[in-house]
């Protein structure tokens, strides 16, 4: 039996409520490297919830396991960018010089090595986690030290520094990036304006949700000020889990000021009390320095009671660490997961902001929005407004990688084209772009000249780049293999259909496929897209569909030429009967199947 | 007077607060479900039930019902997604029919048949599912698992013991129980929990009682499933213990 005191300090961080329960699975989880025997059950009883929510919990979150994965967990990001830097001959040199099967555990308990989605370090792969740490640029060498370093049992705290380096890499600057570190100016601004006028200069700003749906800020925001309820809450999604998405990271890791002023503007104006910053799991390293801030805004009176002098104006933030699940990106599953339930999306009516944390009014905002409604609260909307398109005010921040120069973030006027930002990443030979990840649209050179906007191609951010000799056969596999990976699991179309589609996409890849794999592929999408309970099953498909409408060849230079073909070999599978029987005459062959 | 939608052409009515599917269930009216059950709230998670609203897909048992909706149920558009969502569950699980002592009662069969689901469509996943077979009264047989939480909700709603509760994500979740061992026979369930008569296939059993009636008498072996729609009418739940840990969520 684990030490229970250590555990009681442990549970003492947190109030013994079920709400509790994803953040101490996840502190045990780093003590321990996973949730040993026994401590699952002292969790349960503590917190009031059955064992086996304890364990479904602990299940659903990638980062969380029952099982004992070694003392170190080597995660590859497995998001295509890295796979381009050469990341899976890396994972295979790290495990031949461990001795080591990728996804399993040494004998001695040391180590395990596997993959994990996009961490989020595209501009600086490839990329891995070791218990959950950041570790950018990996190279052959690199992968060579870590080896060693884990082979003797060296404490990370002892790794080189330079491993855990993450950069910036801003590329371009505008309205926000410009903006100065932000310590109480937007927030004096909003006090003065005034909760309506606050939301009335947001309305006249045109902003719009920065995490790709672009629903009106001002809308959501009126309608949680105007919901029924006396408690109400400001949610900033942190979980930027999109492959290919990293503009979060940066805004976090040098304007965390910025978004929790934007945060507290959000507070004053739906009149909460309490905030949340949901941080994905891969962000942990930024953790330390995020609590920092917000103990520098405190003691500057920008948070807690009586915010800059304004009596009955009360609001403090918590940072709540995600674990591992992509899908908690969706507002309603990021809400279960704050809960410290399974991130699975709830049905819809009723929304956050009449029905979400708790229950009770919620507004859930992108980092990056947040940030823009600061500057507009301290600026005003009309010079928001003056920027950008008719349908889509303001500046992007886009996370651009893989085949480019200059991989990072650029900022833009939202209409800029597609071609502009290649020009200035200085990816010169661009086949494809993948804008706003798997979940986004993939488009050809002939489209090049479309704008990024709500107008035409909307997006949280991503922007990945495809030279002419990659195949965009295999980078929409990486992103069906994503899927089938991160889906919930709670509706049959998004279970089911994204391993089915991951399937067939192996049967074309090992050569077995046919053009009624192509139909198959089709039919599984109208399943997903009508039926599924969220958007990740509505996008599932959107990689294939774009690729094999844009780079059919990639496709079709893999199928058989029959109509229809088993994934397996028929005639194959009777060569052991053969051998035993000692048979080979024509009898003992399946022939000519059709 | 009360206000009514189109359900394929014909007028529902409804009482505000009901779905779709309850309006429709209570007025006769099949719509192919499964994860659905009348005493409890609809969770969405099957998408058999799932119609067309205005043009829309919306799934039935969660949608709220209103005056003046147009869904289309019955169509030949409908009913191909719903077939093809009866493949996959019939793809992800183990389902042996002609061994199955829930063969005639099961409602995926039934869907099946109604349905007119004629070929497997999906390579089938075979997973290894070992059954459960520690309790001395109580066969859980995991293979025929689909998901549908109705006895996950029934345990913590009704029983008020939460024994049944899912893991994993994805193709990988499944359905486990509360008990330090994750042992059927170590958890709080008896024999008159309505989390043992809620389960819609063969997953949860009774032991010793497989084929008191038999084959070929059962229900959906007498009329098919579309025919007896007012059986899942709503009702309120027989019983209510609420689980305290759980009451949140009820």
């Amino acid at each position: 039996m684990p030490d229970t005191v250590e555990l009681n300090v442990l549970l003492d961080r947190h109030p013994r409520r079920p709400e509790s329960l994803l953040q101490v699975l996840r502190e045990v989880q780093e003590v321990h490297n996973h949730i040993p025997p026994g401590i699952d059950a002292a969790i349960a009883e503590a917190l009031g919830v059955p064992l086996a929510r304890v364990r479904g919990v602990a299940g659903f979150y990638s980062f969380l396991s029952l099982e004992p994965l070694g003392r170190y967990r080597v995660l590859f990001s497995d998001n295509i960018t890295d796979r381009m830097l050469g990341s899976r001959e890396m994972m295979q040199a790290l495990c031949g010089k461990l001795w080591l099967e990728p996804g399993k555990v040494s004998e001695d308990g040391l180590v395990s090595v596997a993959t994990t989605s996009c961490t989020g370090m595209c501009d600086q792969g490839p990329a891995l986690l070791v218990n959950g740490r950041a570790i950018t640029r990996v190279t052959h060498q690199r992968i060579n030290e870590i080896g060693e370093l884990i082979r003797a049992g060296t404490p990370l705290t002892e790794w080189p520094a330079g491993f855990f380096r993450v950069d910036d890499h801003i590329r371009r600057r505008d309205l926000l990036l410009e903006s100065d570190r932000m310590t109480g100016a937007a927030l004096t601004a909003a006090l003065e304006r005034g909760p309506d006028a606050v939301i009335a200069e947001l309305e006249a700003s045109g902003l719009r949700g920065r995490g790709g749906a672009g629903f009106p800020t001002a809308r959501k925001w009126a309608a949680c000020r105007a919901a029924a309820g006396d408690e109400r809450y400001v949610v900033c999604n942190a979980d930027e889990g999109e492959p290919g998405t990293f503009k979060d990271r940066v805004l976090l890791a040098s304007y965390a000021d910025l978004v929790f002023e934007g945060m507290t503007v959000a507070a004053l104006a739906i009149g909460a009390r309490q905030g949340f910053l949901y941080l994905r799991g891969e962000y942990r390293y930024l953790l330390d320095a995020l609590e920092d801030t917000l103990r520098q805004r405190r003691a500057a009176g920008l948070l807690g009671q009586g915010i800059l002098g304004r009596a009955g104006f009360d609001f403090d933030i918590v940072i709540h660490l995600g674990a591992g699940a992509y899908v908690c990106g969706e507002e309603s599953a990021l809400i279960e997961s704050l809960e410290g339930k399974r991130g699975i999306p709830r049905n819809r009516p009723p929304f956050p902001v009449t029905h979400g944390y708790r229950q009770r009014p919620t507004v859930v905002d992108n980092v990056e929005t947040l940030c823009a409604a600061a500057l507009i609260a301290m600026r005003g909307g009309a010079g928001y407004r003056a920027i950008g398109t008719p349908k889509s005010a303001g500046t992007k921040l886009l996370s651009v990688s893989g085949d480019c120069a200059r991989p990072g973030i650029y900022e833009y006027p939202f209409g800029v084209s597609v071609r502009q930002v290649l020009n200035d990443c200085g990816a010169s030979d661009a086949l494809a772009v993948q804008i706003s990840g798997p979940s986004g649209v993939c488009i050809g050179d002939a489209e090049f000249d479309r704008r990024i906007g709500f107008e035409d191609l909307a997006t949280a951010g991503a922007f990945m780049v495809f030279d002419s000799s990659r195949d965009m056969f295999e980078v929409a596999r990486n992103f069906v293999q994503f899927f089938a990976h991160e889906s919930c699991g709670f509706c049959t179309p998004c279970r089911v259909g994204t391993s089915m589609q991951n399937a067939l996409m192996d049967k074309i890849a090992h050569g077995m496929g046919t053009r009624h794999d192509l139909e198959e592929l089709a039919k599984l999408d109208r399943v997903l897209q009508g039926a599924s309970h969220c958007g990740l099953g509505h996008s599932a498909c959107n990689p294939v569909l774009d690729t094999v409408k844009r780079f059919r060849p990639a496709y079709e230079r893999r199928l058989q030429s029959l109509y229809f073909r088993p994934a397996f070999d028929l005639d194959g599978a009777l060569a052991e009967a053969r051998r035993m029987t000692g048979r080979d005459d024509a009898g003992a062959h399946i022939r000519g199947e059709s | 007077m009360s206000e009514t939608f189109l359900l394929d052409g014909e007028d529902i009515p409804f009482e505000p607060g009901q779905t779709v599917m309850q309006a429709a269930l209570a007025a006769g009216h099949y719509i192919p479900h499964l994860c659905y059950h009348p005493e409890f709230k609809p969770h969405g998670s099957c998408k058999v039930c799932t119609v067309k609203i205005a043009g829309r897909y919306a799934t039935s048992c969660t949608a709220p019902a209103q005056a003046g909706l147009d869904v289309a149920s019955d169509t030949d558009e409908v009913n191909e997604l719903r077939r093809t969502l009866v493949q996959m569950l019939f793809a992800e699980g183990n389902h042996f029919c002609p061994s199955c002592e829930k063969s005639g009662n099961c409602v995926l069969q039934a869907l099946g048949y109604d349905l007119g689901v004629m070929t497997a469509g999906f390579r089938h996943l075979f997973p290894d599912r070992p059954v459960d077979a520690s309790h001395p009264d109580i066969l859980l047989d995991f293979n025929r698992c689909i998901l549908c939480e109705l006895c996950v909700r029934a345990s913590c709603e009704v029983d008020g013991k939460c024994v049944f509760a899912l893991a994993g994500r994805g193709i990988t979740k499944h359905l486990i129980v509360n008990a330090e061992s994750g042992r059927l026979a170590d958890t709080e369930v008896e024999l008159t929990d309505k989390a043992l008569a809620v389960c819609p296939v063969g997953a949860i059993l009774i032991k010793r009682q497989g084929f008191a009636v038999p084959i070929g008498e059962r229900r959906y072996d007498l009329s098919p499933i579309s025919a007896q729609a007012l059986a899942d009418a709503p009702r309120p739940p027989s019983g209510s213990q609420p689980c305290p840990s759980c009451e949140d969520e009820a």
